[in-house]
């Protein structure tokens, strides 16, 4: 077999998390091979090690190309190997144009002077490979979404590709232009041009791959030869969420009250694309004492809804209805949300959850800080008292209240975040991916944090990707694709299967 | 011997929290060294002329506008922005109260109110665009000090304008009277220092012994004596050499004022919480409920209502509106409050810090005009000893 591509026992490690485990993936010459996966099973990891963005040393395993072993310490060494990565979010600049975007670090120069005539006719020539028809000149930022994938795929022509890599090329394009960049891809096929798709859109892996590896959990499940016979969507699913279970999630006994809160019609509109809605008529419920779960992929809008639900903090031209406690409530501002009982624990903690130069004493009231203060004032041994109380609560691994967030780790700071929330004393929280970046054992923790809020009374609504978290923390969940609601299931119902095929076949 | 054993942890367990602590906070008492370091240079080089009474006076005088801005630039910094109006808005609000006092005959009491809220109004029209609208403050306030440069111009129709009534000149050149009646020394002034000396002890054990009991406290005992003693003795000393020339000046008063309420509101208050989060991190700080926008705005409305005050003390000190005064003193300011360990990506200072950078500037202009060093060579001096101060807080920060 004439393989263009092997990587051996590829391992990668993370401060605390194994990102990659022993992964061997094999590509043969001229082939489309799809890689899958759920979210966080590997497969951007898998992509960044072999393109160089991990170099050489910071992983074990070796990486064989063209029948050499290699040692790849940039993007500039795969780049000059012919391997070029195209990322699910473009890495184009903005303000300048397709031409300048294409040969960007390449220029057409004599002794640093562009040559601005031959720029632009090489520019034509590749845009006529990808079927662009755009002038050269026309600012990147004129162009839609397809039509700058297809500028990335022109820039990485240039290069001379051999092998291309592309992470999710279609999760931000409409049909025609999935379909347009399909069809390029099998024509690049017919030249030789090897390729490694990462999509989730299984029917397009069917449509055009020749085969299929599953990743999980960092590790191979199963490679599959499309050309021997079809293979069967529920086989690939089967192969993406198969793992078990049992003693994962702490045990719990749900008591279910009345509807604490009704979201009715809402509609947000993105904050820069009025035209696009990220969030489109969703009606939910939540009620007390209940884990609610929102399943879906990344993209398809469930930190879109959390967010602007939580004081309008994403979007624009929100419209719709929040009922808590049978009253309407006014979530207009952040302020007022939390004052209508809600709270919002961001997925990206570090970005939007700490003010990570300061001590745990200071990040734990800063939602509630009236909580520590006598008329303005703060009362600097309540706030440290309420600060060790969580500390012990939730089991803060620190040397003192008076570490800085930054050197704590991720389960650690994601439990800091959590003790913020709680001391403004929520009904209900909204937690987005609240297990994300974390270890296997803070996770149980996390999990049972969420146990004990629910028996306490209060509402939990979790966000996450991984759908054995879901299945194994929630009472009822509600599956998202595209902005919208696609299905809702009693969790003793649902399965990884159910859960999938709702959000396949509510896709294109 | 299980005795000595413990005590033998123990010391060591003291000697390693004492060295962490000193790596955690190095820079602020770097810069209370540095201060002292370069007084103590200046002291010797000048053969002693730096701590006479009448110097130690002039240096307060001299500086505290500056200390008084640098107070206000201190919290813009902290949330996250920079002010380059004060300077010009200091001259301008000098050249309205000339116009009003002077050329109107204003009551110079009334004039100083509205004065103030001159200022703060000005701070605030900065500050609307800057918080409400995004518009970066770098350029609000740029735009600013060409407007009230040009204001202060048109005002004054290019020419100096005083004297002012000796009342409104006691602002800066007065000194707080003797009740006492001591000969030669003024003892009242001498009882305010001690008071105030007393007042920042009992206040900062207090503290301490609160800290301890919730288990906050990390700063080594040895740390914490040696520290207070020394300020404890230089605010006596300072005080008596003052009350030996002709006691504190008013402005020395207003100048504590300000330090200890502003150290109050950055470091006690939910305002002041709020404003470190958001120069910390300002998404963190509005997800969490915190309105990054009014925040911002008053800072630049405090801002404006401190170098109004500035304003009104450098012109009362000059005892004429000039249309050059305040040239350049934002970067006076904006270096004291960098020098003074704030950061420049915000959520970084403290009030005393910045404080203390303007003395080390102060201190350093004062020193080298005695020494008859050439402006020429100040400017290239202070310059880097404000480029040291900063590559110093980056290193240490990258080591970190």
């Amino acid at each position: 077999m004439d393989y263009i591509l092997e990587m051996r026992g590829i391992t990668k490690e993370f401060p605390g998390v194994k990102a990659l485990d022993n992964v061997n993936l094999q590509v043969r010459r001229g082939e489309i091979h799809a890689l899958c996966g759920e979210n966080g099973a590997g497969k951007s990891t898998l992509m960044k090690v072999l393109s160089g963005i991990y170099p050489h040393g910071s992983y074990d395993g070796e990486i064989i190309y063209e029948g050499e072993t290699k040692a790849y310490r940039g993007i500039a060494d795969t780049e000059r190997d012919g391997i070029i990565i195209i990322h699910q979010e473009l890495a184009l600049v903005p303000l300048l144009s397709i031409a300048e975007n294409i040969f960007l670090g390449n220029e057409c120069a004599k002794n640093g002077v562009i040559d601005w005539r031959e720029t632009n006719r090489r520019t034509a020539e590749l845009l006529k490979l990808v079927g662009l028809r755009e002038n050269p000149e026309t600012r990147v930022d004129d162009l839609g979404l397809g039509k700058q994938q297809l500028v990335e795929i022109a820039k990485a022509l240039s290069k001379k590709v051999k092998l291309l890599i592309l992470d999710e090329p279609t999760s931000s394009l409409n049909e025609a232009d999935s379909e347009a960049l399909l069809s390029l891809l099998m024509e690049f096929r017919k030249q030789g041009i090897t390729a490694i798709m990462i999509s989730h859109k299984l029917n397009e892996i069917a449509k055009i791959a020749d085969t299929i590896t599953v990743l999980r959990d960092g590790a191979t499940v199963s490679t599959k030869d499309c050309s021997t016979g079809q293979v069967g969507e529920d086989d690939i699913i089967r192969d993406m969420v198969g793992r078990s279970l049992h003693d994962r999630y702490p045990p719990r006994e749900p008591r279910i009250g009345n509807t604490v809160m009704e979201v009715k019609n809402w509609t947000v509109h993105h904050p820069f694309h009025n035209e696009w809605l990220s969030v489109d008529n969703v009606n939910f419920n939540v009620r007390k004492g209940e884990v609610l779960g929102i399943a879906g992929l990344m993209g398809s809008g469930r930190t879109e809804l959390a967010m602007s639900l939580f004081g309008r903090s994403y979007g624009r031209h929100i419209t719709g209805e929040v009922i808590v406690n049978g009253k309407l409530a006014d979530v207009s501002t952040i302020p007022r949300a939390i004052n209508a009982g809600l709270a919002y624990v961001t997925e990206d903690r570090k970005t939007y959850g700490l003010v990570l130069d300061q001590t745990i004493r200071r990040n734990v009231p800063l939602a509630n800080l009236e909580g520590v203060a006598d008329h303005m004032v703060v009362d600097e041994r309540r706030e440290g008292e309420v600060a060790s109380e969580y500390r012990a609560k939730m089991n803060i691994k620190c040397s003192s209240v008076e570490q800085e967030a930054v050197n704590l780790s991720g389960g650690n700071q994601q439990k800091v975040v959590l003790s913020k929330w709680l001391f403004a004393d929520p009904d209900i929280l909204i937690l987005d991916e609240p297990t994300r970046g974390i270890d296997v054992g803070a996770k149980y923790e996390i999990y049972t944090i969420i146990r004990d809020l629910a028996a306490a009374g209060r509402s939990v609504i979790v966000i996450s990707s991984e759908m054995p978290e879901l299945l194994g923390i929630t009472d009822r969940i509600y599956v998202m694709n595209e902005g919208r609601f696609v299905g809702e299931l009693p969790t003793a119902d649902a399965t990884q299967e159910k859960i999938m095929s709702m959000i396949i076949k509510s896709g294109g | 011997m299980d005795q000595s054993a413990t005590a033998r942890a123990s010391t060591q367990h003291e000697e390693h929290s004492a060295t962490s602590f000193i790596k955690k906070h190095i820079r602020e008492y770097g810069i209370l060294i540095a201060l002292i370091a370069i007084m103590g240079f200046f002291q010797v080089a000048t053969g002693g002329i730096l701590l006479k009474p009448v110097n130690i006076t002039n240096l307060i005088l001299q500086n505290s506008y500056i200390v008084i801005m640098a107070i206000g630039m201190l919290l813009v910094i902290v949330s996250g922005n920079i002010d380059l109006s004060v300077g010009s808005v200091l001259g301008f609000i000098g050249a309205l109260a000339a116009v009003m006092i002077v050329n109107w005959e204003v009551n110079y009491f009334l004039a100083a109110i509205i004065c103030l809220a001159a200022g703060a109004l000005i701070g605030a029209a900065q500050g609307f665009w800057i918080a409400y609208y995004k518009i970066p403050s770098f350029i609000v306030t740029l735009a600013g000090m060409l407007v009230f440069k040009g204001l202060t111009l048109w005002l004054l129709e290019g020419q100096s304008i005083g004297p002012f009534p000796p009342q409104f000149q006691l602002i800066a050149s007065g000194f707080v009277p003797d009740f006492f009646g001591g000969e030669g020394l003024n003892l009242f002034s001498l009882f305010i220092g001690l008071a105030v000396a007393l007042g920042i002890l009992v206040m900062a054990i207090r503290t301490r012994t609160e800290h301890q009991k919730t288990g906050i406290v990390d700063e080594p005992f040895s740390f914490f004596a040696t520290k207070h003693a020394l300020i404890f003795i230089a605010l006596v000393y300072l005080s008596y050499l003052m009350a030996d020339f002709r006691g504190l000046p008013n402005v020395f008063i207003v100048m504590a004022l300000l330090i200890a309420v502003y150290s109050f509101i950055a470091g006690r208050t939910t305002i002041g919480r709020r404003i470190y989060a958001i120069g910390g991190n300002e998404k963190a700080a509005k997800l969490s409920g915190i309105n990054s926008e009014r925040l911002t705005f008053l800072t630049f409305a405090n801002m404006g209502m401190l170098a109004a005050l500035a304003g009104l003390v450098f012109a009362a000190r000059l005892n004429t509106a000039t249309p050059k005064a305040g040239l350049a003193f934002e970067l006076d300011v904006i270096a004291a409050v960098f020098i003074g360990g704030a950061s420049m990506s915000g959520g970084v200072g403290t009030v005393v810090g910045a404080v203390v950078g303007a003395f080390i500037m102060g201190v350093m202009n004062n020193g080298m005009s005695i020494l008859g060093i050439g402006i020429d060579w100040q400017q290239v001096i202070k310059g880097l000893v404000l480029l040291a101060a900063v590559i110093f807080d980056v290193l240490n920060k990258n080591k970190a």
